[in-house]
Order: C-alpha cells, then structure tokens, then sequence
C-alpha cells in the first residue's frame, strides 16, 4: 500500500498544524462538497468507488435478527460521502439509526445490504486494515479502570502494533492534549466523567487516525465538560482529522459539524449543512409563547395565521417567522396574553421537529 | 513550543507481536496489580489442604484398611498429585467466570479492544493464554509445597504443572465461553460451580479411587476432565498407569479443550461483532 504516512511528531498541534493544509479539505460554502476531485496525497483508486471520500455508503441497510418476529431493520438505505477533512455529523433521537451505521463504519458490524467503502476500503475484506487506521470513541467508555490513565493509553496503542517506547511518547504527547497529565498515574476510576471521556478521545488518537468516529462524544456530560471536550473536539478538526460524530444535542452538531446527515428510523430524513438545513426548513427566528394550563389550545386557532408555520408542543407554542419581535407584538395587539414569550433565532432542534414531528432529546 | 521529531512509526513498521500475545500482555499487566495476593494465596492453601487431609484425614487412612486400595502409597503422596489438578480446575473457572463476563459486560475492554486491528480470535486466544499463565503459576507454587511436604514423586513430577494447566484451561474455556454468551447475570455461573465443578472435584479420584464408587455412577468419573487429569497427575508423580492410558487421557483433553477453544472463539465473535 502507498498511501501517505503522517509523521509522528512530539507535540499533538505541532504535528497537525503541520499536515492540516494538505489534508483539510474545505467545503464550499453553501454547496454540497465536491466528492469527485482528487487531492494530493490522497490513495489511489481502487476499483470504481472515490477514494477521496473517507466514507462512502450507497444503499447502507442493516438489520438484526428477532427471536420471534420479523428482523429489526435498524438502518434502512442511506448514502453517505464525507471527504477527506470534514466533521460530519448524524443528528437523529435514540433509536434513529445512528449507532448501527456507526458501528459499520468502525468495520464492527457487517452491513446486511448495500455498499459501504472505508478509506477506500471495503469493511468486510479489510476490516483489520481499515480499525488500523481509524480512531473510536465508543458511547459507553471501556477504559480499564485498574490501570492507570497512562498504562491505558499505553496498552491501547499497543494494539496497533505501536512499539513500546513510541506507545510510552504518544501516552504523554497525548496526556497533554486531553490536559490530563496531573492525572497520569492515577487509576481510571479516580476520574470523572469529562475526564473519562477526553482520555477516551485521547486513547483513540493513538494511531494516529485519518478518521475518528465518536458515538455521542458529551451525552451524559455537565454544560462544562462539554465545553471541554468541544474544545478539544474543534482542535483536533482544525488540525485536519476526519470527524464523524453523531449526538442527539443540536448545539453540539451546530458547534462542530460542516455538514450533517439528520437520521429518522433508519432513513437520512435531510442533509447539509447547519445553516443549510436551518434556511431550508425553518424561518429565520422562532416565537415561543406559553400560557397558563388549559388556555394553550384556545390560543392555537387565533395565531394560526399570525407565523408562517406553528408547532403544537404539549406546554408552548412554537411559531416560526422571519421577524420573532414584529410577530410578538401582532400576538399581544391581538389580545393574546402567554405568560411568557421567548423570541430566538431557529436551530436544528426546529429542523428536526419540521421533519419528524418529534423533539430530539425525549 | 519547538516540535520534536519522532522515530516515524507507521502501518508498515508494526512490532511483530501478534494480537494473541498483546491481549495476554494487557491482562498480565491488570493481573499484576493483584499478583502478590495470588501468589501468598497460592502457597497458604496448598498448605492447608495438605496438612488438613494430606496428613490429618492421611493419618486415619494409612492406619486402616485403606492404603491397600490407593496402592501402596501414603495417602498424602496420593491425593497431592490431585490436589494440584483441582486447583487448577478451581481456579481456572473463577477465573473465566467473572472476569471475563466483565470484559464484555461490566468493564468492556474487549468492546475497546474489537475496535482496534486486534480481532477477536485472538482476543479468545489471548484471554486463554493468560488463564493458563495464572494457572502455570499456581501449579509451580502448590508444586513447590508439595515438593516440601516430599509428596512430588521424581523429576518426572514436575510434568503435574502443565497437566494441570492443561486439566484447568480445558474446562475453563467453556466457561469463558458461557461468559461470552451471557447477556445478563443469572445463576449460570453459580450452576456451573456448584452443580459441575464441585461434584467434579469431590467424584473424580481425587480423594478416594473411583473403584469405591458404585459401578452404576463410575461412568461419571470417566466423563470427568479432573479424573483424566487427576491420572495423568498421578502417572508424573506416582509413576501409576500404562502408556496407552496415558495417552487417551491426553486425547480426552486436548480435545475437550480444542472443542471448548473454537466454541469460545465463537461466542466472542458473536458477542462483539454483530
């Protein structure tokens, strides 16, 4: 194989900052990406599928089988391409989907049907040739909570075939990049959960991935962890790895992702951008009104008209306009009293409500 | 922060070591941790069981009719060739019980560990080979005891360490792979020790010889790993039995193990890879 090894280097931002301009590809704005030009540097072709691409899915189905009953069909057909430098997101609630591809692309479940290109490489044949090169960072830590947070980035690195001494080097290059180095010696199980969490991130960048897979990277995780990790997540994609992450929390897809798939049972329900699917789905702001229980459903017929669209939920009303302030004012000259109004700018959490009906976080 | 260079450590120049040995040197280094229990372990009940029923229970043996029916030998010199291969079936079991349901369950190393090149045979093989390390280990130590107590035969009784280990990773590895199929903590484990390993132990020829059992049940020994063990054990130490019967009981196990391995390579792969 000729593909192009990236140095290891000392220092983790040192070594990115390095090679991030002969790897990030950028993303036109506004457009889909282009997922048929080459870069330099990058494979070469094998067979007829765009080695450019990371990952490349036609027709991904998978399903499980039932001991009584028809098989689960977790993933119903979906096409993916995401090139080379991009974060790319699955935004779905639980049970959308998001995992099961996940999983097929780490090459640890076979697809049932359809075609799927990793690195160029198919997961069935190349499974062990395409885990060498990808980083994971599962939902649910695996750390072994008896060893020390460096014996476990040490041990893992060994995995891929790392010799002892450059494992040792990478644990403390990356000890630093999680900021965990007061904590090296420490066992796991004397860390929190943001802690166990960037030493998940940092175990998975042992080998040096081209991709990084993150399986909902901050649920679980206080507002200040999260800002950690993100932190630490938005480095790493300016220093040019591939991110493919999925999250049922809007603000995080909006934080990091270039472009999003948004995943409803099983099926890719929209893609694009966050601010594509935000200017295709939804208006500008949003109008949020609450009343006092019992009077919401009296209220729903007299602003039917007064926003371009409403959402009905079960304690406000969503009303959705290009101008929440102008909107608000034609609501109270219209005799309406909510007991408070929130006027905000529309987010994925509105797309994903325009297109399923249902909220994201249950 | 000036970068510094690295040896360049890349795909084509991995260390030779293979995924089998990487997962066995993970484990030895979490066992490690809890060596030095293990070892003081190792030695004190070997001990006890030694000076208990070795010499204790021997003392009212060698006295009364029984030595006769152990051959001519003391009873310490017999039982502690079987002492040696209940310990390591004992311990071979706990240690494929638990632990490993934890891997998959509690912990979820091996989930970490599926997601990297290593596949999972070898983490079945590395899992495996660890358990017969720890088990090598003990055997050396409950050796060395009964060397002390002059129970050890010849050289040819240092041959007791690898039946033992071959006696205790034969069972054991069904056992890892009844943990790899488990999805929930039931009672399996508690049925296996009580229902297989304990009445194993105690109707093998470890204690008495199988010849005082009922003809009707005896079948039951001879389907017993421990009692095909427990003969190999006996012909290192003792010099007892022909070569033929030697040799069947090595079949028996290496088999039972060989069947047990490829069952739990597939209990692992269908755990992890689905």
């Amino acid at each position: 194989m000729n593909r192009q090894h990236r140095p290891w280097i000392g220092n983790v931002e040192s070594r990115w900052s390095g090679v991030a301009s002969a790897v990030v590809k950028s993303t036109p704005s506004g457009g889909r990406p282009e997922l048929d030009s080459r870069e330099p540097g990058a494979e070469p072709a094998q067979g007829s599928q765009s080695t450019d691409s990371m990952i490349s899915a036609i027709g991904l189905r998978k399903s499980f089988p039932v001991k009584s009953g028809p098989d689960v069909e977790a993933v119903r057909g979906i096409d993916l391409q995401v090139p080379r430098g991009e974060a790319f997101g699955f935004l779905g609630p639980n049970g959308a989907g998001k995992s099961s591809t996940m999983r097929m692309i780490a090459c640890v479940s076979p697809r049932t049907g359809g075609d799927l290109r990793i690195l160029g490489l198919d997961p069935a044949r190349d499974g062990v040739r395409i885990r060498a090169r990808l980083g994971v960072v599962p939902q649910q830590d695996n750390l072994d909570e008896e060893l020390s947070v460096r014996e476990n980035l040490f041990i893992y690195g060994r995995y891929f075939g790392i010799p002892r001494r450059a494992c040792w080097a990478k644990a403390d290059e990356l000890l630093e990049f999680a900021q965990l180095q007061e904590k090296s010696r420490a066992r796991v199980d004397a860390l929190s959960g943001g802690m166990k969490r960037r030493l998940t991130i940092a175990r998975s960048l042992m080998n040096d991935p081209e991709l990084l897979l993150l399986d909902e990277p901050t649920t679980g995780l206080d507002p200040q962890a999260r800002h950690v990790l993100w932190d630490r997540l938005f480095r790493l994609k300016q220093q040019g790895v591939t991110l493919i992450l999925t999250t049922h929390y809007m603000d995080e897809a909006e934080q990091l992702c270039d472009r999003l798939v948004v995943m409803d049972d099983g099926r890719i329900a929209a893609e694009g951008s966050p601010a594509e699917l935000i200017e295709r789905f939804s208006t500008r702001e949003v109008l949020e009104l609450r009343f006092t229980p019992g009077a919401q459903e009296a209220a729903e017929p007299r602003v039917a008209d007064l926003a371009e669209r409403i959402e009905v939920l079960p304690d406000r009303l969503l009303l959705y306009t290009p101008d929440g302030e102008a909107t608000l004012n034609t609501v109270l000259a219209a005799g309406l009293r909510p007991v408070s109004t929130l006027v905000r700018r529309s987010t994925l959490e509105d797309v994903f409500l325009r297109l399923t009906g249902r909220s994201l976080v249950d | 922060m000036a970068p510094t260079l690295r040896p360049l450590v890349t795909e084509a120049s991995p260390s030779r070591t293979s995924g089998t040995v990487l997962v066995w040197q993970y484990l030895m280094l979490v066992w490690r941790r809890s060596a030095l229990s293990t070892v003081i372990a190792g030695i004190v009940t070997p001990l006890l069981y030694l000076l208990a029923l070795g010499f204790g229970l021997g003392t009212l043996v060698n006295s009364g009719p029984g030595a006769a029916s152990l051959g001519g030998v003391s009873y310490v010199k017999y039982l502690a060739p079987a002492l040696v291969t209940a310990a390591a079936l004992q311990a071979g079991v706990g240690e494929a019980a638990y632990p490993v349901y934890s891997r998959f369950k509690w912990s979820r190393v091996f989930w970490g560990i599926s997601s990297t090149p290593v596949s999972t045979a070898q983490i079945t093989n590395g899992q495996l080979l660890f358990l017969a390390t720890r088990l090598a280990i003990g055997s050396a130590l409950y050796y060395v005891v009964v060397l002390v107590f002059g129970a050890a035969g010849g050289w040819a009784g240092l041959l007791v360490i690898p039946i033992a280990v071959l006696t205790g990773a034969s069972c054991a590895v069904w056992v890892m792979a009844l943990a790899g199929r488990m999805r929930r903590e039931g009672t399996a484990f508690n049925v296996v020790f009580r229902f297989v390993v304990v009445p194993m132990t105690l109707f093998s020829g470890s204690f008495f010889p199988i010849e005082r059992m009922p003809g009707a049940i005896r079948w039951l020994a001879y389907i017993s790993p421990l009692w095909h063990g427990n003969e190999l054990a006996r012909a290192a130490m003792l010099g007892t039995g022909s070569g033929l019967a030697v040799l069947g009981h090595l079949v028996f196990l290496v088999v039972l193990g060989g069947a047990g391995l490829v069952t739990a390579r597939h209990a692992f792969s269908t755990r992890l890879i689905v």
